[in-house]
């Protein structure tokens, strides 16, 4: 049997949460799928509080973020939130497959935002399948929520704030954090994050890498060593770090496959770190109906997950008919607020990247 | 080993339970997954490569890689790292590609 929705709703991270409540508050029906137990995304591992503006709660603590938002999604009569809900695949013809309970079921949603998120990167060395070779997500996860001590002694790599945040976490978890690894010159993450870690006697190492790893059955150290300015490993700089756990933190990468699926156009884009689906300015991409929002078209911050959740869910009340002159103002000022949100210097490969896609766009 | 005390959280880990990996006795709780209680009594190798057989253990520990792969009460191919432990479940190292029960 083929059940019709009205909007889909695809991930319930942040920026499919207020897609969500968007899209019902203006008057339509939805349906909010998430293939954890646990809606919220991101933001249920994060313990540290958030930067960012007071519209996007900076100052509360991540996982109260995603309590709040999960609270008005519950609350709300014109929503369902589906968890434990994984969509499988996006056809052609619009039907949209899930598995839920070990079920399969099948789709005929009339809009659909996809709000995935993303997948983190890994890294070349010899050994780097060896157990005790981590994400950065994995380790937040075992210890943030499933209260497990993720290592007793830990190699970081990558001083983006991912890396700094999640080593500061682990001391807070008990874990001995050895040193964190950055193949830059500099420390890519906020000074305030790296200055915590300086002060609890953690040596931040730019312009290293990790050669290799090495253990029986399981990590038991890692090869460290420089590198010169044209990213050459420096013989002779070696150095053996015993630990039982090496966590990346290189960077994640858009989840859009099922963009993909559906037949979306997708481009390589370097400033938005990977395939992502080419969105015109209210979020649709190249599928009439489907829109995309978050880090799914581009890894960016929680902060302007939300608000082009909220993009695209206003803009889908629009199409729709929903309350449009208010819905309408909605659109607008979430546009607004993204471009103020990536003013700073710190938006400027963003903007970069943004810039590249409507280049795109417009090539057809 | 399990976090007892943190400065931020506070953890409802559920119902003690029992459960067998590699036919040995563990114990565990229901809110964990099984890779989190395995984590916790110290085991990381989950599994092994399909062609090479070398060691594997998780790796994004969110459902998306396929590292963690394990056999569960028979059926193989199981990401541990989203599956929640349950009382008596059978938990194996797999081997090789694993064979679906008809
Ligand atoms: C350590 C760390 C610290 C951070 N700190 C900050 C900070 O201080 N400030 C800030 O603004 N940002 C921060 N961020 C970034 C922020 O968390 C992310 O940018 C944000 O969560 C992206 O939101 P999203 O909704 O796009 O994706 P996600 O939060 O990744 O949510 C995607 C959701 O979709 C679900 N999903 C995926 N595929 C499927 C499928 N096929 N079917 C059903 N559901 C699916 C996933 O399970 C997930 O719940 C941090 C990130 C990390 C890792
Ligand atoms: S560790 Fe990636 S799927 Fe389980």
């Amino acid at each position: 049997m083929i059940r019709d929705v009205e909007v889909l709703v695809i991930g319930g991270g942040p920026a499919g949460l207020c897609a969500a409540k968007a899209a019902a508050d203006s008057g339509a029906h939805v349906l909010l799928l998430e293939r954890d137990d646990t809606p919220g995304g991101q933001l249920v591992k994060q313990t540290h509080k958030f930067f960012g503006s007071e519209r996007q709660f900076a100052g509360t603590r991540g996982f109260q973020i995603g309590e709040m938002l999960v609270d008005e999604i519950n609350a709300h009569e014109n929503i369902e939130l589906m968890t434990d809900a994984t969509v499988l695949g996006m056809y052609e013809d619009g039907i949209v497959t899930v598995l839920k309970d070990e079920k399969h079921l099948k789709l005929r949603p009339v809009k659909t935002i996809i709000a995935t998120g993303a997948a983190e990167k890994f890294l070349t060395f010899p050994n780097n399948d060896l157990p005790g070779i981590y994400g950065a997500g994995a380790v937040q996860t075992l210890m943030n929520v499933g209260g497990v001590k993720p290592a007793d002694k830990v190699v970081m790599v990558g001083a983006g704030n991912i890396g700094l945040i999640v080593s500061y976490q682990m001391l807070q978890a008990g874990v001995e954090v050895e040193c964190v690894v950055e193949a830059l010159p500099n420390i890519g993450g906020f000074l305030v994050h790296a200055s915590k870690l300086r002060r609890a006697g953690v040596p931040i190492l730019t312009r290293w890498t990790v050669k290799e790893a090495y253990g029986n059955g399981k990590l038991e150290g890692v090869i460290l060593c420089q590198l010169d300015d044209k990213w050459q490993q420096i013989p002779g700089t070696e150095k053996d770090v015993p630990c039982d756990t090496l966590c990346l933190a290189v960077g994640l990468t858009p989840l859009a496959e099922l963009a993909w699926q559906a037949g979306a156009r997708c481009e390589y884009i370097r400033e938005l770190s990977g395939h992502v689906p080419i969105c015109d300015e209210n979020l649709m991409t190249t599928v009439e109906g489907l829109y995309c929002a978050g880090d799914v078209s581009g890894i960016e911050e929680a902060s302007s997950a939300m608000v082009e959740g909220r993009l695209a869910g206003y803009a889908v009340a629009v199409a729709l008919g929903y309350d449009v002159e208010n819905a309408q103002k909605e659109v607008d000022a979430a546009k607004a607020e993204l471009v103020e949100l990536r003013s700073g210097p710190m938006g400027g490969k963003i903007r970069a990247g943004i810039a590249k896609v409507e280049q795109k766009r417009g090539e057809a | 080993m399990r976090i007892e005390k943190h400065p931020i959280l506070q953890f409802d880990r559920g119902e003690k339970v029992t459960f067998l990996f590699n036919g040995q006795e563990m114990e565990g709780y229901t809110h964990e997954t099984i890779a989190a209680a395995l984590h916790a009594a110290g085991v990381r190798e989950l599994g092994h490569s399909q062609n090479l057989d070398r060691p594997r253990g998780l790796f994004c520990a969110i459902g998306n890689c396929s590292s963690c792969f394990m056999t569960v009460d028979g059926e193989p191919n199981v990401r541990v790292c989203v599956t929640k432990l349950k009382q008596g479940m059978v938990v194996e190292e797999q081997h090789g590609k694993g064979v679906v029960k008809g």
